[in-house]
């Protein structure tokens, strides 16, 4: 068996040998160099842009702006139907009268090499009018704060209740009540690998083929077509090797789409790298949340009711084409999502703000959720005088419970917290912690543990979108060619961005069809070539493309056999294809390569009527089925160093639940990149802004992302329930490390400085923030 | 972020580099290992129209074991500072502090001149040359200059180097056997910039201490109110420690408010203290 196999993938080794082949590795003939002019300010009218000077530079081939540009590619508007209350101002590819995020681009300069368009970009003069900035989400709601959109009456873009039960009546009566305000900052995914385009464009063709590190290849070709107005199949998208995505490359940047105009505009070759400052200023961003939330406890300590106020800082405008809508939907509806109580409000106020737009970034929204949860049963259970972690184990959700639709409204088919639970504490003696704790204190060492427990949504289904009006497909198709040497190629909708589905639709065919891992080759991200589908996000490989990899490879298989069996003169339901050889009761009768041979060379020779197609398609859509949810426990011990506010981790183990796992190594670094997101997020990644809206943090030395030398050992352990709604029974695995890292470790800094009767809920926990809740400085 | 265009020259004497700087002194800039020229560069933060490229001066690559001091040329790299016997021996401040400096690729490239010469506030080697007493040795075509470390840091970014001048090296004096040295700085992440540090060199019981400082002020610094209070007074460890925090003024920093690094020299200053206990 393939499945379930510890398979190292093929593209690792060739990344790490230097052999990958990024988008700024490829170099196109004429080739054109971007450098955009942005806005220094958060918040100016545009008076006017005078580009003589750049024009007049050698080397400078054009300049660009929302004028020259107005004819070429379309507005758009960040709608959602299932949100139709969601504020959806209308956004230009290059900005038109009005900037409204530091960043933003004015103007563009093409030309022959990328020094020489920062030169041109220099040149440009903007006669700004600068604009009081909104840059606080309580502050931009208020009356007589500045509105940043014209069509509307005030920032809010969009404000929602989540409710069930009686919640009000429940806290009324509830013996014990904890409160906490939380702070959960600005940041983004910070790929390794920035974004990038090379878009290029054949005018006698009306042919546009973009190279670009992105996710979603179908979804840019459908963009690209329709903003520039060219036929959908004169598109074509190519994702080539992409060092990190994240979530940040899922959307459509009105940089990349500049790109492709200056392409149509000029018919040459137009590439585009975002450097690191820019990725800074112009990348997605995420989180930037403010949330206040109760939880009300029984005396013995069960959870009786949640209320949570989710105060949402959203960006500039709604992030297109998914809207920026899912993190505040994500925390108003995952919050205590594991714990069996029956009264639930929550709500969500959304503001625009002249910051950066901010969407979705791996594990939206649930980091937060799943923070503010777990920090309240932390605080009850001591409150109580009760063992948090025997809190936890009364209130999951277990057993019976399942199927059931949470207060929030998320469908849980089973979720394993309790095994989850009770694996974590066989790997970690809580006890003996307990001890040592006591005894380091005794000598001024401050250690702490913390759990968090977490719900992994994934593998979204096509309704969300596809009611939303959104042209994103969560369908998936898997196309197989057997080639005439009885090899495989696997075409599929699904894209790798580093965390290795190619290998396990591999393992998923492989088994499938009997053949061996090394004669089937996945190829992926090219929109022209590989079936429509959703590309990479919300942890949708494993348990979409999967299955449909393993319905085609089932398909492939019965034809196979079936074109045997007439050559054979066997029954099929007698035969079966095992290590790439037709086989019947364990005697070989012919190799898949000779049935492949015939099927191609010799078809003559089939018998009619029987399905002898060597090319297969097959597809996988989910039905009035949102999520897939996963789940897991983590649990963290960090030490505090009281006199610095330096926070070291020290372990960090998880215990996750995705269904059946393809492969155990893969998985397992999934999960070990998300936590280390996940304690980037806790300890040290924040996009800070002054109250003007300038970003504080534009390179890696104010921008702290985690460093191996910080990180601990990740120990990951897994249960293993398979979904029942698919044949494969895989569910999604991406979220869960980023989703419970941030409670784990906002637990166990709290534990570790209880006794000094300080607690602190404001992520990153920086060191001044350590010290202020301290009461050191 | 592609540095604006230069022209480039590379002298292969030290008579040769200095008569480039006095032509080009005003719009030129003097690159070495590049650390820090060559992010600013990127950044488009400065735009020199030439670079004179100093590698090639083989005379500024020695360390000079000398009697009474030691002498290490400004291209000495901060690779070759931590694996120097001479330096080891006489000066271990300097191998303690090298470890902070970012990380091996950067050692590998950094040079001791161009870590001075660019005079960062959070740089290790600047706080450990006003601790040790050294001198910087400043050349040009008009001669040669001695500059003590306390005079030759100017402000941020700031030294008393003219445009004519190349720094060539630096010169420590030996201190006595019994020397105490002990350097410390926090850190967000092993490598990062300091968001303070602390060199501390003194002879036995506390004679003669120098507390420099490095992330506090514009440039490193002198706590000499605290080492008044500490000369041959180990007693008044408990005022020192709330003394140097008084003593000094940062910046507002809106990642790091000056009560932070206040707290945090206190702090390096009692856990350096502590290690002096017997």
């Amino acid at each position: 068996m393939s499945i379930g196999a510890e398979v190292p993938r093929d593209r690792a080794k060739r990344l790490l040998l230097g052999r990958g082949r990024y988008v700024d590795d490829i170099s196109l003939p004429r080739m054109l160099h971007l450098a955009f002019v942005r806005s220094p300010y958060a918040h100016a009218r545009i008076e006017a842009v005078d580009c003589t000077d750049a024009r007049a530079l050698d080397g400078v081939v054009a300049v660009l702006t929302a004028a020259e540009i107005a004819d070429a590619v379309a507005s758009w508007r960040a709608e959602h139907k299932l949100f139709p209350a969601m504020a959806a101002p209308e956004q230009f590819a290059l900005a038109r009268d009005i900037v409204r995020w530091q960043g933003e681009a004015v103007a563009v300069v093409v030309a022959d090499s990328r020094a020489v368009a920062e030169d041109g970009a220099e040149l440009v003069a903007v006669t700004w009018h600068e604009l009081v900035a909104v840059t606080d989400a309580k502050k931009a709601l208020e009356r007589e704060a500045p509105v940043l959109h014209d069509d509307m009456d005030s920032n809010l873009a969009f404000t929602t209740e989540v409710a069930s039960g009686n919640t009000k009546a429940a806290f009324e009566k509830a013996d014990h009540v904890v409160e906490e305000h939380f702070r959960f900052h600005r940041h983004s995914g910070v790929s390794l690998e920035p974004r990038g385009i090379i878009a290029e464009f054949e005018p006698s063709e009306n042919r546009l083929t973009v190279h670009q590190s992105h996710q979603t290849p179908h979804q840019q070709q459908d963009l690209y077509a329709r903003l520039l107005s060219l036929p959908e199949h004169k598109v074509r998208v190519i994702c080539p090797d992409v060092g990190g995505a994240f979530g940040l490359k899922h959307h459509l940047m009105a940089d990349e789409l500049v790109a492709c105009v200056a392409a149509k505009l000029l018919a040459r070759p137009v590439k585009f790298i975002a450097d690191r400052l820019e990725s800074f200023l112009a990348d997605i961003h995420c989180r930037d949340h403010e949330v206040t939330a109760r939880m009300a406890f029984s005396p013995s300590g069960e959870i009786l009711a949640v209320e949570v106020d989710d105060l949402f800082n959203a960006g500039a405008y709604g992030q297109y084409p998914r809207t920026s809508i899912a993190e505040g939907n994500q925390i108003t509806r995952l919050t205590g999502a594991p714990y069996r109580h029956e009264h639930y409000t929550a709500n969500l106020r959304m503001a625009f703000l002249n910051k950066s737009i901010l969407g979705h970034i791996r594990s939206v929204g649930h980091p937060i959720a799943c923070a503010v949860a777990e920090r309240l049963v932390d605080m009850g259970a001591a409150k109580l005088g009760l063992d948090p972690i025997e809190v936890r184990r009364a209130n999951y959700l277990h057993g019976d419970d399942f199927p059931r639709t949470s207060v929030g409204g998320v469908e849980f088919e089973y979720l394993s917290l309790r095994g989850c639970l009770d694996k974590a504490l066989t790997m970690i003696d809580v006890p003996g912690f307990r001890e040592e704790q006591a005894n380091l204190r005794a000598k001024g060492i401050y250690r702490g543990l913390g759990v968090g427990t977490f719900v992994e949504l994934t593998a979204i289904g096509p309704e969300y979108y596809g009611q939303g009006g959104q042209h994103i497909s969560a369908q998936e198709t898997c196309l197989l060619r057997l080639e005439a040497s009885g090899d495989v190629r696997c075409y599929t909708g699904a894209t790798d961005q580093g965390q290795g589905i190619d290998t396990g639709i591999q393992q998923v065919v492989s088994d499938t069809l009997g053949v061996p891992l090394a004669a089937i080759e996945v190829i992926s991200g090219d929109s022209a070539l590989c079936p429509v589908g959703g590309g990479s996000w919300g942890s949708r490989g494993a348990a979409l493309a999967g299955e449909a990899a393993l319905r085609a490879a089932n398909t492939l298989r019965r034809n196979i056999l079936s074109i045997a069996a007439g050559l054979l003169q066997k029954d099929v339901a007698a035969l079966n294809i095992e290590d790439g050889t037709v086989v019947e009761a364990g005697i070989s009768h012919m190799t898949v390569a000779e049935v492949a041979r015939i099927g191609h060379f010799q078809p003559y020779a089939i018998p009619d009527g029987i399905p002898a197609d060597l090319t297969v398609v097959e597809r996988y859509a989910t039905k009035d089925r949102l999520f897939l949810a996963g789940n897991g426990v983590q649990i963290a011990t960090v030490e505090v160093d009281v006199d610095t506010g330096i926070v070291t981790p020290l372990r960090h183990l998880v215990v996750h639940d995705c269904g059946r796992i393809l492969n155990p190594l893969l998985v397992r670094e999934q999960v070990r990149g998300g936590v280390v997101q996940g304690i980037g997020s806790a300890l040290y990644e924040e996009l800070r802004y002054d109250d003007d809206g300038h970003l504080l943090t534009g390179s890696f030395a104010d921008y702290l992302v985690p460093m191996a030398g910080e990180m601990p050992d990740i120990e990951v352990a897994h249960l293993e329930n398979p979904t029942a709604t698919s044949e494969l029974g895989a569910k999604g695995a991406g979220e869960a490390g980023t989703a419970g890292a941030v409670s784990a470790i906002l637990n166990a800094v709290n534990d570790a400085i209880a006794p000094l009767e300080a607690t602190i809920a404001e992520v990153p926990v920086t060191p001044p923030r350590l010290l202020k809740a301290l009461g050191q400085i | 972020m592609k540095a604006p265009d230069f022209d480039y020259l590379r002298p292969e004497t030290l008579a040769e580099a200095m008569d480039m700087l006095s032509r080009h002194g005003e719009d030129g800039a003097i690159i070495a290992g590049g650390q820090s020229l060559l992010p600013l560069l990127n950044f488009r933060l400065a735009g020199p129209e030439r670079l004179i490229d100093i590698g090639r001066l083989a005379a500024l690559k020695q360390i000079v074991d000398g009697d009474g001091f030691v002498e290490i040329g400004a291209l000495v790299r901060h690779c070759d500072l931590a694996s120097s016997e001479a330096v080891a021996r006489a000066f271990p401040l300097l191998r303690q502090a090298v470890g902070h400096i970012a990380h091996p690729a950067v050692r590998h490239r950094g040079t001791i001149g161009g870590s001075l010469a660019m005079a960062d506030p959070a740089a290790e080697l600047g706080a450990c040359c006003l601790a040790l007493e050294a001198e910087m040795s400043l050349q040009s075509v008009r001669g040669q200059r001695w500059v003590r470390a306390v005079d030759f840091f100017a402000g941020i970014y700031e030294t008393a180097l003219a445009p004519d001048e190349i720094l060539t090296a630096v010169r420590l004096p030996r201190r006595g056997p019994d020397s105490v040295q002990i350097f410390s700085e926090v850190a967000r992440r092993r490598g990062d910039f300091a968001i303070a540090g602390l060199a501390l060199v003194a002879d036995n019981h506390m004679a003669n201490p120098r507390l420099a400082l490095l992330g506090v002020a514009d440039r490193p610094i002198l706590a000499e109110k605290t080492m008044a209070l500490l000369a041959n007074n180990m007693a008044a460890a408990d005022q020192a420690i709330e003394l140097i925090g008084n003593e000094i003024d940062p910046a507002e920093d809106p990642a790091y408010p000056p009560a932070y690094r206040r707290q945090l020299v206190r702090t390096l200053l009692r856990r350096t203290l502590m290690e002096l206990l017997p």
